[in-house]
């Protein structure tokens, strides 16, 4: 055993279990705590100012065009007969996609002990919020009376006089997004609780104020952390179907129905691996720009974005197998509604919708079978940029071309997204990256006290010492950054 | 759930107030010499209200110091429980008694199409419970606790890790307890006051 040498990939198989870079900067107790808490307590950047106003002004657009579109009528978005669902639910399902990989990370990740969620998890459950919230919009607009949107809870009231329709997957779906949003909130609060007390020890006057109200007097107490660590698991045991059962639900909303193109079984796994598909995009497109942004190289190292581009790997594979799958089936059934909406989404009018999404979906993660590309920085962050393309387009596509060509030729149609569209998405991202900004600024993005444990229990790790040693000989190799 | 003890009440009126001995805090350096000088105190020296204050959880200060398994689980799965009745309520009761409407031939009420708002129910019932179960188990919010007046609390969500007696022991005396906790390896240990 101790004659054994290591070769290049066991030491690979053992890295991911280094989850901080020990090589490039100190990661004691004290260096992790100053390090995350400092971002906030440094006076602000002007770069933050910039990215902030820009948000800012683009989130007023959105809300621009909301009120106009309150004011005036859903018509102006161009949602017409026969493509009555367009962009407002395309967007609806891209966002709430992208949040379920905060989930995944925060719950599935820690139900399987993977240590190295913890450098990412609290940036990615303020993501899963903001895109939640983003997402919530849609629906809501949709119904067009705004003010009348409580009637989508079972909420007494002497306007309508009746109940919901339980037996419809639309109002699953409310309480699925709801429940959703709810969770994610209470989950990412709780694990915020101690690291709001570190900012209270460390501030003084108003803000030692406002962060100890937030800590709600947390002191670390070992009884505390008993009920805590517990509370912790339950929340993501309960998370982890609470998350697959989100998408499932929306892609009820389709599969229920009786569309050719929607009315299939394989919806809900497909859904699920498309969202956690393009979260993680959304995961690394954000993290690769604020790890350096922040200087917080050594806590989100290149083994954490190796891992996330691993599991695009996998998922983007799996959504392409499921795209085989319905061609097939359309094929196989003997459905010729079927097999021409199939054949209609690849080569109709919409076939560059459909050729995006190919290309951005099933090719694009495809590269990250290579090592060299992804541990690649640049190269990572551009492929994390086209599956979110790909992600939305793979909405376009479902909704749209299924809808725009329906039984009767008499009644198709094209859809044309008109200019409150095209703004309101973009004002969207805007309201995204203002509260994203906002949390970087006034809350720790990385999760100090779970970073600690995980330096304390890389302390007992207990790996022989001929192994410690080489690990730390060939750190560079390991974490090699190619930049 | 008290937001303030009374002895904090009383201070924030009254700043004169006569102060009463709390307790004992001690401050470790790491988490090997809490666990050990915990493991002390409770099983060779026989303290029982003990606590520690550390910046993440340290795993095996439980049994050294000899807190119980929580009993948050028992509390969320009744919670939870509650969430699933309540979803079946609210569906069999405003589907198939309160205003029945047949849609699309589909029963008033089954089991089948009731399972997704059962399972959302279910499940953010128990996230409410698990919180502020959590949240009143712990009796927090509470802004003001004693240990705050130690000089280095600050380090308990820092780096330190401090070792707490409280005056409620039976084998508390302040004087030997600040000793032995020092003998125990503390690198400081002062008697607070209340």
């Amino acid at each position: 055993m101790e004659n054994l040498t290591l070769t290049r990939s066991d030491l690979d198989a053992i890295s991911p279990r280094l989850v901080l870079d020990k090589g490039t900067r100190p990661t004691g107790y004290k260096d992790v705590t100053e390090d995350v808490v400092s971002i906030i307590e440094v006076k602000t950047p002007a770069s933050w100012w910039i990215a902030f106003v820009v948000s800012f002004l683009v989130m007023c657009m959105l809300f621009g065009m909301l009120t106009y579109q309150v004011v005036t009528g859903v018509g102006v978005w161009g949602n017409n007969s026969p493509v009555g669902w367009a962009w407002d639910i395309t967007n609806f399902v891209f966002w709430i996609g992208i949040g379920h990989a905060g989930t995944l990370i925060s719950a599935i990740l820690f139900l399987f002990r993977q240590k190295w969620r913890t450098s990412i998890n609290r940036a990615a459950e303020a993501m899963t919020l903001f895109a939640v919230a983003c997402a919530g919009i849609y629906p809501v607009f949709h119904v067009g009376r705004v003010w009348r949107a409580y009637w989508l809870f079972p909420i007494p009231n002497t306007d309508i006089v009746m109940w919901q329709n339980f037996r419809s997957p639309l109002l699953w779906d409310v309480f699925a997004i709801s429940t959703y949003g709810t969770v994610s909130a209470l989950f990412w609060y709780v694990g915020l609780i101690p690291d709001l007390a570190t900012v209270r020890d460390r501030a003084t006057g108003i803000r030692a104020k406002i962060y100890g109200f937030l800590s709600l007097g947390w002191r670390g107490s070992a009884v505390h952390w008993n009920n805590y660590e517990m509370a912790y698991m339950l929340l993501a045991g309960l998370s982890t179907p609470l998350v697959l059962s989100v998408h499932t639900i929306v892609s009820f909303d389709f599969a229920v129905s009786v569309l050719p193109g929607w009315h299939t079984t394989i919806f809900p796994p497909y859904f699920v691996a498309g969202a956690v598909f393009s979260g993680f995009a959304m995961v690394m497109t954000l993290l690769v720009v604020f790890r350096k942004w922040f200087h917080l190289e050594h806590l989100i190292t290149i083994k954490h974005l190796e891992n996330m581009n691993k599991i695009m790997l996998v998922t983007g594979t799996v959504v392409g197998y499921a795209y085989g799958t319905e061609f097939f089936i359309a094929w196989y059934s003997g459905n010729p509604y079927e097999l021409f909406t199939f054949k209609n989404r690849a080569f109709g009018p919409y076939w560059w919708a459909y050729w995006s999404m190919i290309s951005c979906n099933v090719l694009s993660p495809q590269f990250f079978w290579s090592k060299t590309l992804r541990t690649n920085i640049p190269f990572m962050f551009v492929i994390s940029i086209f599956i979110n393309i790909g992600m939305w387009f793979e909405r376009f596509v479902i909704i749209v071309t299924s809808l725009h060509r329906d039984f009767l030729p008499s009644s198709w149609g094209y859809f044309r997204p008109t200019f409150v569209d095209i703004l309101t998405f973009v004002g969207t991202f805007g309201l995204f990256m203002t509260l994203f900004l906002l949390f970087v600024r006034f809350v720790p993005m990385i999760a100090i006290s779970e970073i600690k444990g995980v330096i304390s229990g890389d302390k007992h790790r207990n790996l022989p010492q001929h192994v410690e040693s080489e690990l730390s000989a060939k750190r560079d190799e390991i974490m090699k950054v190619v930049v | 759930m008290a937001l303030l003890e009374v002895q904090g009440l009383k201070q924030m009126f009254d700043p004169n107030a006569p102060k009463q001995l709390w307790g004992v805090v001690a401050e470790f350096e790491d988490e090997e010499a809490l666990l050990k000088a915990g493991r002390s105190m409770h099983h060779e020296h026989g303290y029982t209200k003990l606590d520690a204050l550390t910046p993440f959880p340290v795993h095996g200060i439980e049994a050294a110091i000899g807190i119980p398994r929580s009993i948050l689980g028992y509390i969320v799965i009744c919670i939870g429980l509650t969430g699933t009745m309540s979803a079946i309520l609210l569906q069999w009761w405003t589907g198939a008694v309160d205003y029945p409407l047949v849609i699309a031939g589909k029963p008033l009420f089954a089991f089948e199409f009731a399972m997704p708002i059962i399972f959302e129910l279910s499940v953010l019932f128990s996230a409410f419970a698990c919180v502020f179960g959590m949240l009143g188990l712990n009796g927090l919010p509470k802004l003001y606790h004693p240990t705050m007046h130690f000089t280095k609390f600050g380090r308990s969500t820092d780096d330190g890790f401090l070792l707490v007696v409280e005056r409620h022991d039976p084998k508390f005396s302040a004087i030997e307890t600040r000793q032995l906790l020092m003998n125990l390896g503390a690198s400081s240990a002062e008697i607070v006051e209340d």
